[in-house]
């Protein structure tokens, strides 16, 4: 690399670190707070080496092992769990921390125009490559610093020196690792979004390689950079050789990015830039159709998401009972009847967590509409042939789908994982009736959205808080023992908590009712109210 | 009979009269020139126009239609090019282009739509997230000049284009025009103006100030004359309707009131005219004549 090409690397890396100062300490306070926090409750939550031994029990199955990796259930200590339950997940995070920064400062600047305008001053050509590699090498030892250190600050007794500073180092490596990695897709590709895109897959590809491998077959997670994670076994044996892999694997990558960068020209990237169509197919050609297609990949990914969460509950279901009386903090949670089941009441709980976060995508669905108006894209549609009722009617036709989908995909996906692991399976019937119990609260927070879209547009996102209300006051309601009428403010408050209480179809009826009542107010709202916009 | 018309129309923010008795009219085959600065009120009266905003007052019609009760009914029969065009980042231009004609809800010309996609050298495979505002309008063009309507309504449709492909703009126009149709230009750019329009408005805080056919508002102004002569030119300053003389050397610079042109003229020539150079007001001077020196307060 001659040297004029590096001219004024560190300048540059100084600042972008000044540009991203705030930013990056956002993302470092979150990471070690989580880091260093966890252990802490852990060791609050499970004192003892039983109540630990009775967690290692829950742990191990497929699922848990396929979503955080093998760990050491043989000696599960407070350093190993903290190992085996966050290594691997803070690790990805840190993956997508890395990439996002990169990109930021690689693709996008160029995209932007602004690497010409730095180009333009006596700044190397491969300077900004460079420097972006450099600051995240910084950004990424610190946190391994800090992180190391404070593990082993906290003075855990199974949290020895060296496997705190390899859970930090290891963390630092993943994060150079993929630095390393986008900067390379960032030479390959000339679109800022498919270079993180590209990026994003390939890690959450080692991420399910690596799963994949974790279950069935030991040797396919070698090829996985994540799997080097989980090998290093911290906090039992200490392989310290697996961060020689993941730097290694970084400064191979960051040598080809710079390689390219060295021989390209500006704006130019190495792979094809597919043409995109010339023509609309007939599904878009609606307000519908439009609709669909600009909330499809969120509707697929969040579909993935809640068969995950459903998939992840159900596995844990088999040990539960010796799981729950062995510890009292978790009791608490529950405090229902002692007549049934800690499997049951768990059950009933979980049913309204996934129904409340199969609320969040199904009032996005509809609050998209808004999001659209404030940007000026219904004057498009409305300037046409498009009446307001069909448009409203659109976004809450596919929020009202969206919502019953959602619902049925997590408690599918809980029963499946959950039949698995447990000798008598619950009825498959009697939990989608659980699950589906909630929808009608789930109606009532869309029709809440459509009423707020329809009258008071700049206040409508009152229904998140209003949803944060409700998650507060019936999650943590059993343990601080709220007065009933708090819940009461909350639709999902009516809603029979099956399969611990029977079902009673009079709340269900009457919120079915306020939900319609608030829908067709703010469809009549929508259509006599003022466009926004400019 | 007009195809669109407003009668004091009028829309409050508030207590904020965005628009303020406003009267127009576009007749079938003109085109109608709706001239003012930003922030004056051509974009609130055009959203009224469409039924994005409800009229606080007066009435306004389009096809003999209230543009608030029948405006999809209405919107099948005309074309609205906004000046800020946002479009959906992840969708491409031909794909944006196929919806917009499609939610008109007529038939589409296919053969048009290419033609206009090759006049406006427009690559529609891209995504719109990579597109300047240039192109961002041209898809909003295309999709309209491509429709068969009775009405454009145009928002400044030009002000990210390059010269070549404002000709190209122009010349859509005519060939609307031509065909018959009429066409709201909303714009701030004189010169496309002028060069289009049959009649003008020109709004300002609100209020239509000046309005009619661009020769009825020259008549109202002056004229601007350059004359050389054999002999001194005196007594000129006694004249009435004589303006700004400005004495350089042999050459005298004037403006003369257009209904006072006459007189001058005789005055002038007793003095032996060597040359005389007269050019009519441009729409700029008429414009700014509103806007200067006499901001605030009632026009």
């Amino acid at each position: 690399m001659p040297r004029q090409s590096l001219a004024k690397t560190g300048e540059l890396m100084k600042i972008l670190l000044r540009l991203d100062r705030f930013r990056i300490v956002i993302w470092l306070v979150a990471l070690i707070f989580f880091t260093l926090v966890v252990p802490l409750a852990f060791s609050e939550l499970y004192p003892d080496q039983e109540d630990r031994n009775a967690m290692a029990q829950t742990m191990e199955n497929p699922a848990m092992t396929a979503m955080v990796g093998p760990g050491d259930l043989e000696h599960y200590t407070i350093g190993a769990m903290t190992a085996h339950q966050m290594l691997l997940l803070t690790a990805v995070v840190v993956g997508l921390m890395n990439i996002l920064l990169m990109n930021r400062h690689t693709r996008v600047v160029e995209e932007d125009g602004r690497m010409e305008l730095v180009s333009a001053f006596p700044v190397g050509k491969l300077a900004n490559l460079n420097a972006s590699f450099m600051m995240l090498i910084v950004i990424n030892g610190l946190l391994a610093l800090i992180s190391g250190i404070g593990l082993y600050v906290l003075g855990i007794e199974s949290m020895g020196l060296s496997g705190s500073l390899l859970y930090g180092l290891i963390l630092g490596a993943t994060g150079i690792f993929f630095a390393g990695l986008t900067g390379l897709m960032a030479q390959l590709t000339e679109n800022a979004r498919t270079a993180f895109g590209l990026s994003l897959t390939l890690l959450l590809m080692v991420y399910f390689v690596r799963a994949i491998g974790d279950v069935s077959n030991e040797s396919l997670s070698w090829i996985s950079p994540l799997g080097w994670v989980t090998e290093a076994d911290v906090y039992g044996s200490n392989n310290w050789w697996v961060l020689l892999l993941l730097t290694g694997g970084a400064f191979v990558l960051m040598a080809i990015a710079i390689y390219l960068n060295a021989i390209r020209d500006l704006d130019a990237g190495f792979l094809p830039s597919r043409a995109g169509r010339k023509h609309a197919s007939q599904k878009l050609l609606s307000p519908i159709g439009l609709a669909l297609r600009l909330q499809r990949t969120g509707v697929i990914s969040w579909a993935v998401g809640m068969i995950f969460i459903g998939l992840s509950y159900g596995s844990i279901m088999g040990d539960l009972e010796s799981f729950f009386e062995s510890n009292e903090a978790l009791r608490q949670v529950l405090a229902g009847e002692q007549e049934t089941s800690f499997t049951m009441q768990f059950v009933s709980v979980l049913m309204f967590v996934m129904a409340l976060i199969a609320t969040l995508p199904a009032v996005m669905a509809v609050m998209k509409l808004n999001g659209e108006e404030k940007k000026n894209r219904i004057e498009h549609l409305l300037g046409r042939a498009v009446s307001r009722t069909r448009l409203i009617s659109a976004y809450i036709t596919i929020a009202v789908v969206n919502g019953v989908m959602m619902l049925f995909l997590s408690v599918t996906g809980l029963w499946v994982a959950g039949a698995s692991v447990t000798e008598e399976p619950f009825d498959f019937g009697k939990i989608i009736g659980a699950g589906l119990a909630y929808y009608p609260a789930l109606l009532v927070m869309i029709g809440l959205a459509v009423f707020l879209i329809g009258f008071a547009p700049k206040l409508s996102s009152v229904v998140w808080l209003y949803l944060f209300y409700s998650f507060v006051v019936l999650y943590f309601g059993n343990m601080f023992q709220f007065p009933d009428w708090v819940s009461n403010l909350s639709p999902f408050g009516y809603i029979p908590e099956m399969p611990i209480e029977e079902m009673a179809w009079m709340p269900v009826i009457i919120l079915t009712v306020i939900a319609l009542v608030l829908a067709v107010a703010g469809m009549l709202g929508y259509r006599k109210r003022d466009i926004q916009g400019q | 009979m007009a195809l669109l018309k407003t009668e004091n129309l009028t829309k409050k923010f508030g207590s904020f009269k965005a628009v303020n008795n406003i009267n127009i009219d576009v007749q079938k085959g003109e085109v109608y020139g709706f001239i003012g600065p930003n922030g004056a009120g051509k974009s609130t009266t055009i959203r009224v126009l469409l039924g994005m905003l409800k009229a606080t007052s007066g009435t306004a019609s389009i096809f003999g239609k209230d543009v608030w009760k029948n405006a999809v009914e209405i919107h099948k029969h005309i074309a609205y090019v906004p000046g800020d065009v946002n479009l959906w980042p992840n969708l491409t231009g031909g794909e944006v282009i196929d919806l917009f004609m499609k939610l008109r809800g007529r038939d589409v010309n296919k053969n048009r739509r290419e033609e206009l996609i090759e006049r406006f050298k427009f690559d529609p495979s891209k995504k719109c997230r990579t597109y300047s505002k240039g192109n961002r309008q041209k898809v909003s063009l295309i999709a309209a000049f491509a429709s068969d309507a009775d009405l454009y309504i145009l928002d400044e449709p030009t002000s990210g284009l390059d010269p070549l492909m404002e000709r190209t703009f122009q010349e859509c126009v005519m060939e609307a025009r031509d065909q018959g149709k009429s066409i709201l230009l909303s714009s701030h750019i004189l010169s496309e103006v002028e060069r289009l329009c049959d009649r003008v408005g020109i709004i300002r805080e609100g209020r239509i100030i000046e309005s009619g056919s661009l020769d009825e508002l020259r008549h109202l102004t002056r004229t601007h004359m350059i004359v050389e002569t054999k002999q001194q030119v005196t007594g000129l300053e006694d004249l009435q309707g004589v303006h700004d003389i400005d004495i350089k050397g042999e050459s005298i610079s004037l403006q003369v009131n257009t209904e006072e042109l006459d007189k001058v003229v005789r005055h002038i020539s007793q003095f032996g005219v060597v040359k005389l150079e007269s050019a009519p007001p441009t729409l700029e001077d008429l414009f700014m004549r509103h806007y200067e020196g006499n901001s605030g307060g009632e026009a």
